[in-house]
């Protein structure tokens, strides 16, 4: 048995079965619109960095699928399936206390990724599951391993992005209680982080500078 | 209700001139082509103001009406550049307070939404919008079109027309680099930045300019390289959005929406999410008077009028910042 059940951008998910668990099997699907040399370098290297640092993720305490099988070459990934909600369908449904407490730990979790030098690379709330009491980080096919103040700057700035597009509503207090949490745990490296970031919002061309 | 637009963000002067029941009786523009290098902002804004009166006389012959029969006055309020900026709406206010009519400013980058909207019959569109001076993935929400996925340095049109530039190709640089991207067929291996729903060219540029710079390579092959690397890395962006609004219709707009090969890429990834394309037609998708006369119109049907103390224009005015009271 095999199910289509999300039809991404970056890939297709299927739940599966491997060896009796319940299993997603990611593919990434070649795109008609990209030149296949582009197409078929981007799907290895991305699916090869996303099975690295979804291990390397676990080593440093962060939460993510455990890996079953990778084929770098077809673009396929079998993972663990986890149970939860996405924190992007979730955030509505909480309490202004829960989403403080909620946000607090994903920028406590997102501080452990970057001190550990890894860049998320698309982190955002749809990238980002509460399983029980669990708070576990997927998608990584952006990623890279990188210690660069630039980058990280660059990653928050996704997560803020996210909040002031789709989470309008509760933005400030949402970027509030996620800068707590990566302080906590991103320590003195933080502060040079989160400057960074309003940094690269403020370096497009037609955007208010104040 | 006849409206009467005046755009002048960048090198376009454009005065249009459009009904509310969407007909484009006219939508003149006057191009401000450099004798050297890119756009020089002051430069522009003196071949807008002496050309401001020709091209307004000109759009009323074209829609065959006189000053009398306009009933409000639009102009591109932001963002864009100051100097060209404040000699279109210098013009809009002039014409406002003589006629005594009322003025409404309009966000340029809301503008090409709209018209592109009114032209194509797209009702709740996810849309690119690309251009010289932008590159946005924007949908509407709640009362403001949001900001999804944007370059986090130059846009689109910019680094084409400086790779043009410097290869010596025609001004703008888009269609020169289309016609010979046909005709490549060697992809040279370049950066591909994207992050999230965000990308940035100034990498790619650098990168394209050196490969030209080193001799080596054929110019319809880096043509080709340089075109289909930065519209897959559009391409990336929008359907990451797509996938994200779940909106059912996907708009391209803007001046590069008239490349041929980004065009089709929309239109592949809309379909492959069960959305429905729409494109800008030509002679709407550059810089023009009659998208800035036409959300000027809807605005003011909305009840919107700029007063002249609050008409200062902003070349840093976000679209995200905007209230879009004309939807929902």
């Amino acid at each position: 048995m095999e199910r289509l059940v999300e039809k991404g951008a970056e890939a297709y998910l299927y739940l599966t079965e491997w060896n009796g668990l319940k299993a997603i099997k990611k593919v990434r699907k070649p795109k008609k619109y990209r030149h296949p040399e582009l197409d078929r370098q981007l799907t290895r290297t991305r699916t090869n960095h996303e099975a690295d640092i979804i291990h390397r993720a676990k080593q440093f305490g962060v939460a993510t699928p455990l890996l079953y099988s990778v084929n770098n070459d077809r673009g396929v990934i079998v993972m663990e399936y986890i149970d939860g909600v996405k924190i992007r369908d979730l955030v509505d449904q909480l309490d202004d206390g829960e989403r403080h407490k909620l946000f607090k730990r994903i920028g406590y979790f997102s501080g452990l990724l970057h001190k550990s030098g890894i860049i998320h690379g698309d982190l955002t709330t749809s990238n980002i599951i509460k399983s029980g009491e669990r708070i576990v980080f997927i998608d990584f096919g952006l990623s890279e391993v990188n210690f660069e103040v630039e980058k990280r700057g660059v990653d928050l700035n996704l997560m803020n992005r996210m909040l002031t597009s789709t989470h309008y509503v509760y933005q400030e207090a949402l970027l509030a209680a996620f800068k707590e949490g990566y302080r906590a745990s991103m320590g003195d490296e933080a502060n040079e982080a989160l400057e960074r970031m309003d940094e690269v919002s403020k370096r497009g061309r037609y955007i208010d500078k104040n | 209700m006849i409206s009467l637009g005046v755009e002048s963000t960048a090198d376009n002067l454009g005065i249009g001139i459009v009904t509310s029941d969407k007909q484009v009786l006219a939508n003149y523009i006057k191009v401000h082509v450099p004798q050297e290098g890119g756009i020089h902002p002051r430069e522009a804004a003196r071949h807008h103001s002496e050309n401001m009166g020709k091209a307004i006389k000109t759009a009323l012959e074209q829609a065959d009406i006189t000053m009398k029969d306009v009933d409000i006055i639009s102009f591109a309020q932001g963002p864009g550049l100051g100097p060209c900026l404040r000699t279109g709406a210098t013009g809009a206010r002039a014409l406002a307070a003589y006629l005594k009519k009322p003025l409404v400013g309009v966000n340029h980058c809301v503008a090409h939404v709209e018209v592109g909207r009114m032209a194509t019959g797209a009702v709740d569109p996810l849309t690119l919008y690309v251009s010289g001076g932008n590159t946005i993935v924007s949908g509407y929400e709640s009362g403001r079109y949001r900001i999804f996925g944007e370059t986090l340095d130059i846009a689109i049109g910019n680094c084409l027309d400086t790779f043009a530039r410097a290869a010596g190709l025609e001004y703008p640089g888009g269609p020169d680099i289309e016609r010979r991207a046909k005709l490549g067929t060697k992809l040279i291996q370049l950066p591909y930045v994207v992050k999230g729903m965000d990308l940035s060219y100034s990498g790619l540029l650098t990168a394209i300019t050196t490969e030209l710079m080193t001799g080596k390579h054929d110019v319809n092959d880096l043509c080709f390289s340089l075109q289909e690397t930065s519209y897959a890395m559009l391409g990336e962006i929008t359907e990451r959005a797509l996938a994200h609004t779940k909106k059912p219709e996907l708009l391209l707009t803007g001046g590069v929406a008239a490349n041929k090969r980004l065009a089709g890429i929309v239109t592949d990834i809309a379909e492959d999410h069960g959305a429905t394309p729409y494109i800008v037609p030509i002679r709407l998708a550059a810089d023009n008077g009659a998208m800035i006369a036409w959300t000027g119109l809807v605005a003011y049907q909305a009840g919107h009028t700029t007063p002249v103390d609050e008409s200062h224009v902003n070349p840093y005015w976000r679209m995200d910042q905007v209230e879009i009271p004309w939807r929902d």
